[in-house]
């Protein structure tokens, strides 16, 4: 209903503003035809009316990935898989990973270790020895954390997202 | 009684590089400047060796080399994102926070309880989340806030959490006899030596002095830190950051420039940043200035530094015709011979796009024009990173850009700088 009201309104104060343009101190000081034309053009364009649409009430935000991946925007960091390592839990090379900070580190879950100054990605188990870092895949051994060893955990794994 | 906390974020930008290269942990490691100019972060190790902030790093070189000190170049795009990911995570701690600085935060805490595990509870889960080491400070004002905080950093019993409001006035004695005047918040380098000279050195020695006395040597601002350190709050947070009234963009360029050509590249450029954070902020610029200069430290060669400022015809956010000021005021003040070191450009007259006063030639159809086509080139540059769209002018090569030998990463904003885990 509104809009019925603007198309109303609108062409008669363009009408004037367009009518003060061309003839006024403007036009007799620097006729201008650029302008003239486009304040008709503007008279003649389409203005809006119709019947609204019918969605317009059911409008809401599209899906957004960012939502479903990212639980904590601030300690939410991406990043790259280099190596197979881990091909058994599906993280390939080049996979990216969606790592969150804020998340506790439990036993299976696969983080971003910092083993002597190193990033690596791995399984966590927390074993009666330790701590150990697991691959997935036959030909990584098992690594057995010692304590004088310059080991903490970057933050943990939340999703893996591999291009097919 | 209120209750202030300063969260200031420990030698910020060498804990930023640390997140991302944890082999750089216990090593002494800087960050410099612009081209590699002087150190603007120092880890605690580099601070030991008794480095200072902002020395020149040729001046450096050689303890460094002794000491196998670390020097990586500014990367202010991980460290402006570190900070953002920081200050928002603080603002959950408080309904009331002001953004200090890239690295510190004011935030109120009265009514809390138990303040002192509080913070420490703040300290923790920042370092887990976003890996950066912060201290608090907690005192009843804003100067005292500051200090506390300085405490915390300086003596390590603190535990980097340190809270004035739960000590006595005594005991806040003896600590501020040992702090010199020139390290409460607002004195400065001058300020402290003018102090000294009336036999003011630490800050419980300008706690006592009179106030009286202070505002007739000093001044208003003066007589309100005293008043700040006996516990009165005089200066509230700023919890809205008001709009900049000038934007500048200067800076030196990585190597000599003798030509024209060159200069006009640089200044349209600076502009063309200067203009981005103009429509960033909905303001509008009424002037520009811009001024180019040699080499101050360079005894030889001929000094000259001119500036001129040009008022603009109508206020604007359009880069177009801010660079087309820029370089006519640049033709207006160049002179060939020179060696060049540095230009700059600053943004003045500063209204909000919104207080755009009438006149009696605007051209509604133009402003809108170049509105969108403004907006359309910020959006672009956004989504796919700066630079990305460009005014020819500012040059293609750009022989003069910055020198930024040892940059790390752009690991939490470009797609392909991510960190690499085996």
């Amino acid at each position: 209903m509104i809009s019925m009201q603007t198309t109303t309104a609108r062409p008669k104060r363009l009408e004037r503003q367009a009518r003060r343009a061309t003839h006024g101190l403007l036009s007799l000081t620097h006729p201008n035809k650029e302008l003239f034309h486009r304040k008709r053009a503007l008279l003649r364009g389409a203005v809006p009316a119709g019947f609204p649409s019918p969605a317009d009430d059911y409008v809401e935000q599209r899906i957004n990935l960012d939502e479903h991946l990212i639980q904590h925007r601030e300690s939410t960091f991406f990043m790259r898989v280099a190596g197979d390592s881990m091909r058994g839990l599906g993280i390939f090379d080049e996979d990216l990973l969606v790592v969150d900070r804020a998340l506790t580190a439990v036993h299976g879950c696969v983080v971003i270790a910092v083993l002597d100054g190193e990033f690596t990605v791995k399984q966590l188990l927390h074993t009666p020895s330790g701590k150990v870092l697991r691959a997935a895949h036959p030909n990584y051994l098992d690594q057995h954390i010692k304590p004088e060893q310059d080991f903490s955990i970057w933050g943990v794994v939340s999703w893996n997202i591999h291009k097919i | 009684m209120r209750a202030i906390a300063l969260v200031d974020c420990n030698n910020f930008y060498v804990s930023c590089e640390r997140v991302f290269q944890p082999k750089l942990e216990d090593k002494p490691v800087v960050v410099l400047s612009n081209n590699d100019g002087c150190v603007v972060s120092r880890s605690q190790e580099v601070k030991e060796l008794g480095i200072k902030m902002a020395v020149p790093w040729f001046q450096i070189k050689d303890i460094a080399k002794r000491h196998g000190i670390i020097a990586l170049s500014s990367n202010y795009t991980l460290y402006a994102d570190f900070s953002n990911r920081v200050m928002r995570l603080l603002s959950q701690w408080s309904p009331d926070q002001e953004i200090y600085s890239i690295d510190e935060s004011f935030l109120d805490l009265s009514g809390m309880s138990k303040l002192t595990p509080y913070a420490q509870s703040i300290r923790s889960t920042i370092k887990q989340y976003v890996g950066i080491p912060v201290c608090v400070g907690i005192a009843a004002n804003k100067t005292l806030a500051k200090l506390s905080n300085h405490v915390a950093k300086k003596y390590k019993c603190y535990n980097s959490v340190c809270n004035f409001n739960a000590m006595s006035t005594d005991d806040l004695d003896t600590l501020f006899s040992q702090i010199k005047v020139g390290e409460v918040w607002g004195i400065g380098k001058r300020g402290a030596k003018r102090l000294q000279q009336m036999g003011i050195n630490s800050a419980e020695e300008l706690k006592y002095s009179s106030a009286k006395h202070i505002r007739s040597e000093f001044g208003v601002t003066m007589e309100r830190i005293v008043a700040e350190l006996n516990g009165e709050a005089c200066i509230g947070l700023e919890e809205i950051t008001p709009s900049r009234q000038q934007i500048i963009c200067s800076r030196s360029f990585g190597v000599p420039i003798t030509t024209l050509t060159d200069l006009k590249q640089a200044v349209i450029s600076y502009t063309a940043r200067a203009a981005e954070k103009l429509r960033s902020q909905h303001s509008l610029s009424c002037g520009i200035q811009i001024y180019i200069r040699t080499n101050p430290h360079k005894e030889k060669g001929a000094q000259y530094q001119p500036s001129i400022l040009l008022p603009l015809f109508e206020p604007t956010d359009d880069t177009r015709v801010l660079c087309h000021a820029a370089l006519s005021g640049l033709r207006q003040i160049y002179r060939s011979g020179y060696s060049y070191q540095k230009s700059g450009v600053m943004l003045t007259e500063i209204i909000p796009t919104t207080a755009r006063p009438r006149t009696l030639f605007e051209d509604i159809a133009a402003q809108q024009k170049s509105r969108s086509l403004m907006t359309t080139i910020d959006q672009i540059n956004r989504r796919m990173g700066s630079g990305t769209m460009q005014l020819l002018g500012e040059g293609v090569k750009k022989n003069w850009a910055m020198r930024r030998g040892n940059m790390s990463q752009r690991y939490t904003t470009e797609w392909n700088e991510l960190a690499i885990v085996r």
